[in-house]
Order: C-alpha cells, then structure tokens, then sequence
C-alpha cells in the first residue's frame, strides 16, 4: 500500500518512467545471471574466474558514467547556477561511489585467483582507489554546513577536481607498466568473442540500466532533501521574524 | 569449480550491495516525499 500525503498521491520517489527502467533492469539482471553464470563458457586460463568479468566490468563502465554526470552537473552549475545541475552532480557522486566501491571488491575478487593476491599497488587499482576517497571527500564537503550557494560553489569545483582522476584511472594501464590488463574491448581488435562478448555487453547494459534507475531516484531524494532543509530554513525566519516583531 | 568461491562472493557483493542501496534510496524517499507537499515533487 502506498503511504500518502495529504493531497492522496503516492508518497515516494517512483514515477512511470522509472519503473520501466526499473523492470527493464530487473530483468536484464535475471538474463545477465543466466548468460553469465550458466551459458557463457569457462576460460582456457582464467577458469571460471572469467565470470566475474561480467560484473566487474560494467561496474568500472558504470562508474566512469556516474563520475562524467557529476563533471557534467558540477560544470553546468557553475555556468547556469541553477539547484537542478548541483543535485544531479549530488547524486551521481553518491552512486559513482557505490559502483567504484563494487568495482574495487570484485576486482580483488577477481585478481585473487588470477594474479594470487587481492590487492597490489597497481596504477589502476591505486587510482581508482583514489577516485573512492575522492568521492567520499566530495561527499563529506557536502556536508559541511553553509549556505546553499557557497555549498554548491565549492562542491562544483571539488565536483571538477574529482574528475581529473578519471582519465588517469583509464590510460593508467597504458602509461605505466601494471599488472591489470590493458584495453580488451575498446579497441579495433577485439579479443574475446561469442557468448564471453554477448554476456559481457548484456553486463554493461544491464549495469546503464540499474545505473539510470538508481540516479533518477537519487536525484528525486536529493531534490526532496533540498526542499525539507529549505522548509526548515523558511520556517525558522518566519520564527525569528515574528519573535522580531513582538519585542519591537 | 576451483575459483567458484570467488565468483559466487563477486555476485552476491554486486546483486545485494545494489540491492540494498535501492532499498535505502526507496525508503529515504518515501520518508522524505511525505514531508514535502505535491506541487513540490515534480516527477508525479
């Protein structure tokens, strides 16, 4: 049952549009763990390890997504200043930072039984591990009690600061020596084919499509914050002026 | 089957770790949606 407010519309942050999304991805999901788990073969070397690449993968895709709409956001606001631009940079910090946390567990995940340890002081790993701690600093500045404008100022130009990481995460594995493999897809010369491919793109689908759904969401939640503190800081100068008003 | 441990950690952290951040952002916004009137909440 739908909890209500008083003009009786559903009290939550769900809309048509999300909900299609959100069983567009649900069921993705359940097609991505039949492909990935089941029908798509082990790999000659890697074994059955290689069946984490289908969600570390569009992890790393989803969080190199969620961190350009934050560069995006934070931009616009500093050109258009308008609240829209800083809540979306908000929200897409909050779920780039769940996917770059994903996207580091399953990587160690995925390097224990490859490369025998779980973590090494790689340049990828090492960068995006900082883009996680840049994140999470992006996040905490949020916090930071100011004015609204001040606070979205400064979280714009952390916003920017933050993605400056994103370019070194990706040519890491070609400007220094790593031990995390280079590009695999993203090049002229694919080299995995068949259902590792398939499952790997449906993966990556699959991943942009939790991805929308958990940001239009994130977004909708941002903006009711904003409305609640706005409430909050209204009703208080109506306070203080009418306290104001009866000592005058 | 060597390495099943490890590909059965990696989905269970994706699958329940997406899913309980949904959750948490489903429930934020319904606690929050109440506290803001309609013509404030765009998307309805």
């Amino acid at each position: 049952m739908n909890q209500t407010t008083t003009g009786g519309s559903p009290a939550h942050t769900g809309s048509r549009g999300s909900r299609i999304v959100g069983l567009l991805a649900a069921g993705g999901a359940v097609a991505l763990l039949v492909f990935a788990l089941v029908l798509s073969p082990a790999d000659r070397i890697q074994g059955e390890a290689v069946r984490l690449m289908y969600v570390h993968v569009p992890a790393a895709i989803c969080m190199y997504l969620c961190v350009g709409l934050l560069g995006l956001g934070s931009a616009l606001w500093l050109v258009k200043r308008t609240p829209g631009w800083d809540v979306l940079a908000a929200a897409a910090a909050e779920v780039g930072l769940v996917f770059t946390a994903l996207t580091l567990l399953t990587g160690m995940l995925w390097g224990r039984p490859t490369w025998g340890v779980y973590w090494v002081w790689d340049a990828r790993l090492t960068t995006t591990a900082m883009l996680a701690v840049l994140l999470a600093g992006y996040l905490a500045l949020r916090r930071v009690p100011a004015t609204a404008e001040s606070r979205s100022r400064r979280a714009a130009v952390a916003g920017l600061l933050v993605v400056i990481d994103l370019p070194l995460i990706h040519y890491s594995v070609s400007w220094w020596r790593t031990l995390h493999q280079g590009e695999t897809i993203a090049t002229t010369d694919v080299k995995i084919d068949g259902l590792m491919l398939f499952s790997l793109v449906l993966g990556m689908a699959v991943g942009v499509l939790v991805t929308v759904w958990l940001l239009i969401h994130r977004f909708r939640v941002a903006w009711l914050e904003e409305e609640v503190e706005q409430g909050g800081l209204d009703l208080a100068l109506a306070e203080r002026r009418a306290e104001a008003e009866v000592g005058a | 089957m060597i390495n099943q441990g490890y590909v059965v950690a990696g989905y269970l952290i994706t699958f329940l770790g997406l899913g309980a951040y949904a959750a948490w952002i489903l429930v934020r916004g319904r606690r929050l949606s109440a506290k803001v009137p309609e013509e404030r909440r765009r998307w309805m």
